[in-house]
């Protein structure tokens, strides 16, 4: 995001095409959180199926609402750094309808709820790491907890123009810091509070739906659009056209690269490696897609395709059950798109500071060092606390028995499919209980 | 009479239903079914993870007939259902003590 400074002098008039933009982008990037829910969702077996997409979708719900009450103000409020505050931000119900965001040529609102999006798709990355075996109720007070004590605070460092990340010159266009290796990061240190799906390198965990993966990817894919291109929060300088051509062509790229070392490695093309692949390049490029050229963004979506395709397997080798490769695409992608800002920037797009290979040594390197780390290891080890503090409170995990059965049954008390053809194999066990009618049970024929 | 099970690929299921209806077998029985034999199962990569599938999908195919047809049937069935390449399936008979047409109530042969 550029800085948000400008002298009182040319101070921005309201437009309203960059308004009505960046409204559709917030619609592109609401879309991705449900994307990502049928991405994870066909990934595991049929008895997780609703639970997986539902520990996307509750986000939209809790997120939502604390952004509304006081993460918009935390976020992006007047700081000290770390954190911000502003009290006309509290319930977004101080701020006047025509008030620009500062340096900007769009109401708040406007930056508000676009922001509301990526605070709502952040913790539900973290889901595909504790698939099949997380309470609802723990993981809803984990979605609240967490964007309240890591994201908002992760955001304002690296977003806000007195972000202490962002004032020591790390790029970040769209999220690879304050998205994905925030996402990424905290689920590698929840499964390690957590631990593994009973049966994990045991017993056979194939994707029960890969035209369901498929969809979400291609949802994915499309939503990004907005995520990336809508981040310089307008079209004025053409920067954010050159974001979006960067997001296809690194995402084409990495999903290339994916199904070639796939290929050579395992002897097939496969469906699930294509959406993989493609989403490895779409967080690789969101950090760095504003300051490369065309030819980067290929470099950099092969180079992440590559890593994570390799990173995926790692979890094998040291035995952490990152269920759906949360950390081995989101982290390893975002630490890559990160750190080869470093290598790549051209110094003719967003900024001037310029990569190792446009002879810019590796001053912007280290740059992208500190902010990888600094939310790195933040999110690691809060998530970790928090995990546990959950665990020994309220219990993070269902029951042993109730993971092998099915988490959908336990905690949703639904199936995601009806399998029996006459409807007989699921038919109710006595009667019907109709709303209204509570008093004169119906019987129902089978 | 005589119950005849086959156990065979999926795709040939059709075959086997015209040949079972040329030879003038009224009525048959499909059910889906999964297991293994001598092939095994086959293997299948999900981001890099080998899985070795062992129950590969079959359909299961049970006819009743009168003991005199039983042999041709075998043959019929076996003709229509053979690819020629590993995983084709078994076909096996055994002796049935009664059969009775519920609507009529009739029993032995005529239930058939």
């Amino acid at each position: 995001m550029p800085p948000g400074i400008t002298l009182a002098a040319d101070a921005p008039q309201l437009s309203s095409a960059n308004t009505g933009f960046m409204l559709i982008c917030s619609a592109l990037v609401m879309i991705m959180t449900p994307g990502l829910a049928f991405f994870y969702g066909g990934m595991v077996r049929v008895k997780s199926t609703l639970n997986m997409l539902m520990m996307s979708f509750i986000s939209l719900g809790i997120v939502t609402i604390l952004w509304v009450l006081y993460g918009f103000s935390l976020a992006f409020g007047e700081s000290n750094g770390f954190i911000g505050w502003s009290k006309d931000y509290f319930g977004l119900s101080g701020i006047g309808l025509v008030q620009l965001w500062p340096g900007y040529s769009i109401p708040i609102y406007v930056f508000a709820v676009f922001q509301l999006m990526f605070a709502v798709i952040t913790p539900a990355l973290i889901s595909g790491a504790l698939a099949d075996r997380v309470k609802f109720t723990a993981w809803s007070l984990f979605t609240a907890l967490w964007v309240t004590v890591v994201y908002f605070p992760v955001a304002h460092w690296v977003w806000a123009s007195d972000g202490w990340l962002f004032k020591k010159g790390v790029i970040d266009f769209a999220g690879g810091t304050a998205v994905h290796i925030n996402a990424g990061a905290a689920a590698l240190g929840v499964i390690l509070v957590i631990g593994k799906r009973v049966g994990f390198k045991k017993d056979p965990m194939r994707p029960h739906s890969l035209p369901l993966v498929m969809l979400g990817a291609a949802l994915l894919w499309f939503g990004w659009f907005g995520f990336n291109a809508g981040s310089w929060l307008g079209n004025d300088d053409g920067v954010g056209a050159v974001m979006f051509v960067n997001t296809q062509v690194a995402t084409a790229a990495a999903m290339l690269a994916w199904l070639l070392y796939e290929k050579l490695r395992h002897g097939s093309f496969t469906t699930l490696g294509a959406a993989s692949g493609a989403v490895a390049g779409l967080v690789a490029i969101t950090p760095s897609g504003g300051c490369v050229s065309p030819l980067g963004a290929i470099a950099i979506g092969a180079i992440a395709g590559i890593l994570c395709a390799m990173a995926v397997g790692l979890k094998y080798r040291f035995g952490f059950d990152d269920s759906l490769d949360v950390v081995g695409v989101h982290m390893v992608g975002g630490i890559t798109g990160s750190l080869l800002v470093g290598l790549f920037a051209t110094g003719g797009v967003q900024s001037t500071a310029k990569g190792l290979f446009y002879g810019g040594g590796l001053d912007q390197l280290g740059k992208q060092a500190i902010g990888v780390g600094a939310v790195l290891g933040y999110s690691l080890v809060v998530s970790a606390v928090l995990a546990l503090l959950l665990d020994k409170t309220i219990g993070m995990r269902v029951p042993e028995d109730d993971e092998i059965s099915g988490i959908d049954q336990v905690e949703h008390a639904e199936t995601a499919y009806d399998f029996s053809g006459a409807g007989g194999g699921t038919a109710p066990r006595k009667t019907v209980s109709v709303p209204g009618e509570a008093a004169a049970n119906k019987k129902v024929d089978a | 009479m005589k119950l005849i099970t086959a156990v065979v690929k999926p795709h040939r299921l059709d075959e086997i239903k015209q040949a079972l209806q040329a030879f003038g077998v009224h009525g048959l029985t499909v059910t889906e079914a999964s297991g293994y034999g001598r092939q095994r199962g086959h293997t299948e990569v999900y981001r890099g993870a080998e899985y070795t599938v062992d129950l590969v999908p079959k359909i299961r195919i049970e006819v009743l007939v009168e003991d005199d047809d039983a042999e041709e049937l075998i043959d019929v069935v076996v003709k229509a259902a053979r690819t020629g390449k590993i995983g084709d399936g078994k076909v096996w008979s055994v002796p049935v003590e009664t059969a009775v047409r519920v609507r009529t109530g009739e029993r032995g042969p005529d239930a058939l």
